[in-house]
Parts: C-alpha cells; structure tokens; sequence
C-alpha cells in the first residue's frame, strides 16, 4: 500500500504557504518533515487530514486513513485520564483502551483528572488517542514536544510497533527519533513565494 | 455521537462548566423586575410574559460563545473534524447539549418564576409549552452562530448581534402565546408556528453550521 502526494499546494487562511510538496510512502515506511519553523510542516499536515482542502496537486488517499495529532493536546481538564480515553475510543469505534494503555505507559494515571497531569504526562495522553483511531496513516506534528527521553524512546517503540504492523507515518519534528529506515524530507525549497489569485471579495467577507 | 452528548454533559456540569450561568441570569432578572417596576400587581402581570421570554432569550444568548470555543482553543474541533463522526452530527449533538444544560433548566424554572412576576396562572401552561417548543430553535440557531465565530477572540459580542434577529421570531411567537394565554385566548396558533420555526431549524442549521466550521478551520 503506498500513500503518494503529488505537486501539493496547501494554504493557511487565504495564503498559499507551500506548493510543489510531494512525496511516495509505502506501509511500514515513516516519513520525517524537515525546514524551520513556518516552513508550512503544520500546514501540510492539516492538508493531509483533510482540515484544509489542498490549493493545487493530488493525494492518492482519503483523509479518513489519517489520523491527526497537533501541536495542541486537545484535553478536556475537568476529564479523568479514563473518561478522555473512553471518550475517544467510542468516537473512533474503538472497542479496547488496553493498547493506549500499555503503549503509553498510562496504567498508573488512570483515575487523574487531566489538569493534575504534567505536561509530559498530557502529551503521552494525547498520543496514545493515535493507537485508538485504528487508522493506517498517522500525521504527527511536533509529537515530541514536553516528553522527556524516556517518553521520547516510548513513543518511538510505539510509531514502530504501527509501523511493523503494516502503518505508516508522517512527522513533522526536529529532532531524531532513531526510526529504521525513516525517510527524510525538507520541505524548505517548496515555500510558495508568489501569492495566488483568491477572490478579493470572498476575502472581505470572510475576514 | 451519544459519547459526545455525554461528554458535553459532564464538563457542563463539572467544575468550570457553564451550566447554571444562563439559569443564575434567569432567576435574578425574575427576583429584580418586579423590584424594578415597584408595587402594581396589574402592571406586572401585564410584562410578565414578555419578561420571562425576554430572560430566557437573554440567558440563552450567555453560554453560547461556549459551544465551539473552547473546543477549539484545546484542539478537540480539529480532532472532532477528523473523527469519524460527521461534521453536522457534531454540531447537532452540541446544540442538544446546549438545549440540555440551558433550554430545559429555564423551561422548568419558568413557572416558579411567574409567579414571582404575578403571571396570570392561566397563561403559565402556555409559557411552559412555548419555552418547550421554542427554546430548542435558540440553541440550534445558537450554535451557527458559535460555528461562524468560532475563529475569533471575543467572539461573544458577534454572536448576538448574528444570532439576535434570527431569535426574533421565535420571540414574537413565544410572547404572543404567553400573553393570549394570560388573557384567556386560544393561544395554539403562535405555537403551531413557532414549533415549525424550531422544526424548520433543527433540521437545516446543523449543515450551516457544520460549513461554518469547516470555513473556520483552514
């Protein structure tokens, strides 16, 4: 199974922030997204998930392959480590928590309400909602951020044992994870440097 | 979807929710007025209906800023977006929630509440049965407008100027079957049209307010 992107354009708000991206993934296979920060790392993955449509080019697969996870942890403060996973679970179809669980190391912070949790701790929560989704593709962006080394290392064996089972992933990060076999791409070059035409009345209305 | 409505619920309820704010505005503006208009009886049975449409509308507009925004400073919205669940479910279960914590709450209180207002008893089943038809309609309509500023800081202010003319004639309906039924009129044909107002709305705001979103999430 390959996820192929071609000639991507994609725009945030109405500004084209990268164009030309593409990229052949086949399953088992991580990609990793490099370029500095407001390079267009995030606004490619949104594209990918199909938050925002693509300006221009193709993406061989559906948005519902992919399973997004952002910069924000998007954690409800007032819910019990348990009830966040529950939650996610039944919108994802999932029927076990257990893999989120043992992946992630979330076994003693089961009955914590979320904003006792330290940072790290919330991270780890977030990610583990990745193993409930069930979806091949996963589009991480900055997943790293606020784990400590051993968090680092967990997380890593867990993007692996996706991958073994036959996933694949897009990640957006800035330092090394130590994936097998872990393709590099520096998205850099394709920064859109020309603005493209939009409807400048469109634009009034919306902003 | 039912996960949603349940986890709407528990956060509405759970420290730092909004229930009980649009109910807390309900019950003190129902204890002033009549402070307000002074010893008349009369004259206070005469605004009673308009009074407790007036508060409940109010109260209603008070959490709406609620429904998106904070899902979408914590990146649940995005999450939600790419979930399996459709878009216009998403809203539909929001906008349930909202009717659940804000609309039912004031419907129950209104009848205590009129008797504080001197409301005529006759017209108290009208008033209960309008709140019951009518209050749906405000946190559907509520709800597009939460979708269409979703985006924006301070939101607030925007929504009511968006969404006030749209309540208007649920208003008009609600006030007119209160007040026929105070004066001891047949009251079923502002009710009849203010239920095909909420049942018109129920069913075509979710899609508006699910392509409001989308626009705001790029």
């Amino acid at each position: 199974m390959y996820y192929t992107a071609q000639h991507l354009a994609c725009a945030r708000g109405d500004r084209t922030v990268i164009s030309g991206v593409g990229f052949q993934l086949r399953s088992g296979q991580a990609l990793i997204l490099r370029g500095p920060n407001g390079s267009g790392k995030t606004t490619l993955l949104r594209c990918l998930a199909g938050l925002t449509p693509a300006v221009a080019g193709s993406i061989s697969f559906s948005p519902d392959e992919v399973a997004y996870a952002a910069h924000a942890d998007g954690l409800k403060a007032q819910m019990s480590v348990a009830e966040t996973l529950q939650f996610w679970a039944k919108v994802f179809g999932a029927r076990d928590v257990t893999p989120a669980i043992e992946g992630f190391a979330l076994e003693p912070l089961l009955n914590r309400r979320v904003h006792t949790l330290s940072a790290g701790q919330k991270r780890r929560l977030s990610l583990s909602r990745l193993v409930l989704t069930g979806r091949k593709l996963w589009a991480l962006d900055e997943p790293t951020v606020s784990l400590d080394m051993q968090a680092v290392a967990q997380f890593a064996g867990a993007v692996t044992t996706h991958l073994t089972q036959g996933g694949a992933a897009i990640i957006a990060t800035h330092i090394d994870l130590g994936l097998p076999e872990a393709e590099q791409l520096d998205i850099t070059p394709f920064r859109a440097t020309a603005q493209t035409d939009t409807d400048p009345f469109l634009d009034e209305a919306l902003l | 979807m039912i996960a949603l409505l349940r986890r709407d619920l528990l956060l509405a309820v759970r420290a730092g929710g909004g229930f009980g704010l649009g109910l807390a505005f309900f019950l003190i503006l129902c204890v002033l007025v009549p402070f307000g208009v002074g010893p008349a009886p009369a004259t206070l049975a005469k605004i009673a209906p308009g009074i407790l449409w007036v508060g409940a509308l109010l109260a209603c507009l008070l959490s709406l800023d609620r429904i998106f925004q904070l899902d979408a400073e914590d990146g649940t919205l995005d999450l939600l977006a790419t979930s399996p669940l459709p878009l216009e479910g998403s809203a539909s279960v929001k906008a349930l929630a909202h009717w659940l914590t804000t609309g039912l709450p004031l419907t129950l209180a209104a009848a205590p509440l009129g008797l504080l207002l001197n409301l005529p008893a006759q017209a108290t089943p009208w008033l209960v049965a309008g709140l019951a038809l009518g209050t749906p309609a405000l946190s559907v309509i509520g709800t597009f407008g939460a979708a269409l500023t979703v985006g924006l800081k301070r939101g607030g202010l925007l929504i009511s100027l968006l969404v006030l003319p749209l309540y208007m004639p649920t208003l008009l309906f609600g006030a007119e079957a209160a007040r026929r039924g105070a004066e001891g009129l047949d009251a079923t044909t502002p009710l009849f049209l203010m239920a095909g107002i909420t049942a018109g709305t129920i069913a075509l705001m979710p899609f508006a307010s699910a392509a409001a979103l989308r626009m705001n999430l790029r």
